[in-house]
């Protein structure tokens, strides 16, 4: 396979499930490898318990947008099944969805959860991970977002080592348990997407 | 010096430090809040210059405008909306001039991403008849902020950097120059200073008889770059900042690329729009916002021969933010193929207020109180409970601007509302809220104003309020409110029929009332505790 030029990824969630801590590692460990990078996110009020998603491209040579074109994106990493679906319209025909299968719900009509989950299973190559499960294992219920990074990074074109050193520099500010925590959730959504 | 990943936001910022700032304002305005977050947080480390959050933006402005006539460096922020709350003294600071030099950093909002209206600054810096850098990247925003400065205290002007959202909030690698030291103190002339009428005539001859030499710089600027392709004299492209990554997005790569001119400095480049317009058929104009150079370009009659398209002929939306497919349209390339969602139609995911957020305690106790009036109104405000006007609350049925509800409640309570209240938050309150309770309460208008008082400006990621705590009751009491007519409340569900009926009490008040509701944002409590 030849190595590939470019990644694009829609990074998925809700406000407040850290969807911009995964895009710092990603974004630190791109520019690392020379890649060049841009990471269109969402604040202000759409971040109150909202949609949020974040744009985000590596490329070897110059990238112009900074939104991903509908059709263009390699993945849809998500940290919530609905969001998953939400932007679907932007993956290319050969892309992959990575998502949690935990639902966030905090609107009222939150669709049945084993009709979503058959419909992420539906996906061609689709990689379904028990995100809260994992997260209770490795230590912490925040580290959701760690471990669905986990789980998408073999997907990814970037080096894991190069991953798990950024981690570090984001977490190890936060506490030795925190910094473990995050390390093992990593561990734990690598595995469980099957690598 | 090395790469950084910055926010198009913080590019600008960096931008500014290092081209010899002494001192930076701002309020807190989505996009715009993280120039000054990152100006806060490099002053702390650093001590070389001050940045400062204000009170509003028209002050803020003034603030800046201080330094610039001392001889130093200044920025200023804001998000669109909040040049309207500075207009008057950015108008009238393209009289002054700049003397130290001077850049306004304005962030839209197309799409209304966190905004009641989406403005076109680039308008305003027509108006003003200044100078305009418009970025499309993040070292471009580094780069034209440092060239800002210079071509301030080169021409004397005000010189705006214009950014949208979707460069304010994107991230992507900056290489930065070597910094540069502030200026020293020296002051500005005060025959061009003070605008007595004798002053400013001659001031705005100035601006007037400078516009000619704007426009060469523009049609010198390295920033705006005309590629001619003689082989294609079909379709030529007018672009200017976000809008030409689109364009280039989708045509970096195609044979018969069309010739491409992009603009990223305003009084509009002249020349080379000419040079563009005579080389090819068709122009298409892609700009983000308003349609301001395709206007230009059109005029009243059009351009004689030629064929031009854009936002005005429907080839682009009006409204809402650009992206690389409606571009990809304009272009006459067909969609990319994508995944499809079938019948499926996600739930919509609105934001929202908190899970026990204080002003949902409000709000009950508020709808509580109101119940049985029938000719009632809450006018609102902007902040976090402008999401009061979501089920489950539909609590609130105004909001226009910073500081609208004290006034309009007025005017409601005058044309025959009852209850008229209204809601605001603390730090919007500070901004433009004491003015028109000022005015409220020396006509005693029968009226009743709720303070959400969390302590920061929560919306936008929880900056200082200046009108909080003690210091908002004084306030209160100084713009002439009854002592026994300001109540203070704490917003918990155990207290909902206490908190009703203060409300109820001070509906019955024919006079003024001001009902102040008192406690943290839950949001910014639990960063305290992360820290």
């Amino acid at each position: 396979m030849k190595p590939q030029r470019k990644q694009d990824i829609i990074l998925a969630g809700v406000g407040g499930q850290g969807i911009l801590s995964i895009a710092t590692v990603i974004d630190n460990a791109a520019l690392r490898e020379g890649l060049f990078i841009k990471q269109a996110e969402v604040h202000g009020m759409a971040q109150r318990g909202g949609a949020v998603q974040s744009h985000l491209r590596l490329s070897k040579d110059r990238i112009w947008s900074d939104l991903i074109p509908r059709g263009e994106a390699d993945m849809i990493l998500s940290v919530e099944p609905l969001e998953a679906l939400r932007y679907l319209d932007y993956l290319r025909p050969e892309g992959v969805v990575v998502t949690s299968s935990t639902p966030f719900i905090n609107i009222p009509d939150y669709p049945d959860r084993e009709g979503l989950l058959a419909r992420l299973q539906s996906i061609r190559g689709s990689i379904i991970v028990d995100s809260e499960k994992l997260a209770k294992d490795a230590g912490s219920s925040r580290t959701q977002n760690t471990v669905m990074l986990g789980a998408a990074s073999r997907h990814l074109i970037l080096r894991e080592e190069n991953l798990l050193e950024y981690i570090r520099v984001l977490f190890a500010p936060r506490g030795e348990l925190i910094l473990e925590a995050n390390l093992k959730a990593f561990e734990l959504g690598r595995r469980a997407a099957g690598f | 010096m090395n790469k950084e990943i910055l926010l198009g936001d913080e590019a600008v910022a960096l931008g500014a430090i290092h081209a010899g700032l002494t001192a930076a304002y701002s309020y807190p305005g989505t996009p715009a809040s993280e120039i000054m977050e990152y100006l806060v947080k490099v002053s702390q480390e650093s001590h070389g210059f001050i940045a400062s959050w204000s009170v509003n933006e028209k002050v803020a402005y003034e603030e800046a405008l201080g330094v610039s006539f001392a001889g130093r460096r200044a920025l200023v922020s804001m998000k669109h909306v909040g040049l309207n709350v500075a207009a008057d003294p950015f108008m009238s600071s393209s009289l002054t001039g700049a003397n130290g030099g001077f850049v306004v950093a304005v962030a839209d909002d197309p799409s209304m991403h966190s905004s009641q209206n989406e403005q076109d600054s680039r308008f305003f810096a027509q108006f003003a008849q200044i100078f305009c850098f418009e970025p499309s990247d993040h070292q471009e925003a580094y780069d034209m902020t440092r060239q800002a400065f210079d071509l301030s205290e080169d021409m004397n002007i005000p010189v705006m950097i214009r950014l949208v959202t979707r460069l304010s909030h994107s991230r992507s690698s900056v290489s930065p120059g070597e910094p540069r030291r502030p200026n020293d103190l020296h002051f500005g002339a005060r025959q061009c200073w003070t605008l007595l009428p004798a002053n400013a005539r001659t001031r705005f001859r100035r601006i007037l008889d400078l516009q000619a030499e704007l426009i060469q710089f523009s049609n010198a600027s390295t920033f705006n770059r005309l590629e001619l392709n003689p082989k294609n004299t079909r379709l030529g492209i007018i672009a200017s900042g976000i809008a030409y990554n689109y364009v280039l997005e989708n045509l970096h790569g195609a044979k018969e690329k069309p010739s491409i001119l992009k603009i990223s400095t305003y009084p509009i480049p002249e020349d080379l729009v000419k040079t563009l317009v005579g080389s090819v058929e068709t122009i298409l104009v892609a700009e983000e916002g308003y349609p301001l150079i395709e206007r230009s370009l059109k005029g009243l009659f059009g351009i004689a021969g030629k064929n031009l398209v854009g936002k005005l002929s429907g080839h682009l939306p009006l409204s809402g933010e650009l992206s690389p497919e409606v571009v990809r349209t304009a272009v006459d390339l067909k969609p990319l193929p994508q995944r499809q969602l079938g019948d499926f139609k996600p739930a919509g995911r609105p934001p929202q207020l908190c899970q026990g957020c204080p002003h949902a305690d409000t709000f009950n106790a508020l709808k509580k109180a109101l119940e049985g009036h029938e000719r009632s109104n809450v006018f609102s405000d902007i902040g976090c409970y402008t999401l009061g006007y979501y089920p489950p609350y539909n609590a609130v049925n105004t909001c226009v601007c910073m500081g609208a509800s004290v006034g309009m409640a007025r005017g409601g309570a005058e044309a025959g509302i009852h209850p008229s209240i209204a809601v605001i938050g603390d730090s919007t309150f500070g901004h433009s809220g004491i003015t028109a309770l000022l005015g409220a309460a020396a006509f005693n208008t029968n009226m009743v104003l709720i303070i959400l008082d969390n302590c920061t400006v929560a919306m936008t990621g929880g900056q200082p309020s200046f009108a909080s705590g003690e210091r908002l009751l004084k306030i209160i009491e100084g713009v002439g409110v009854p002592k026994e007519h300001i109540r203070v409340i704490e917003p918990l569900p155990k207290y909902l029929e206490k908190n009703a009926q203060v409300i109820k009490e001070e509906i019955a008040h024919p006079g003024i009332s001001v009902i102040v509701a008192v406690r943290e944002c839950l949001e910014e409590a639990r960063k305290k505790r992360k820290r």
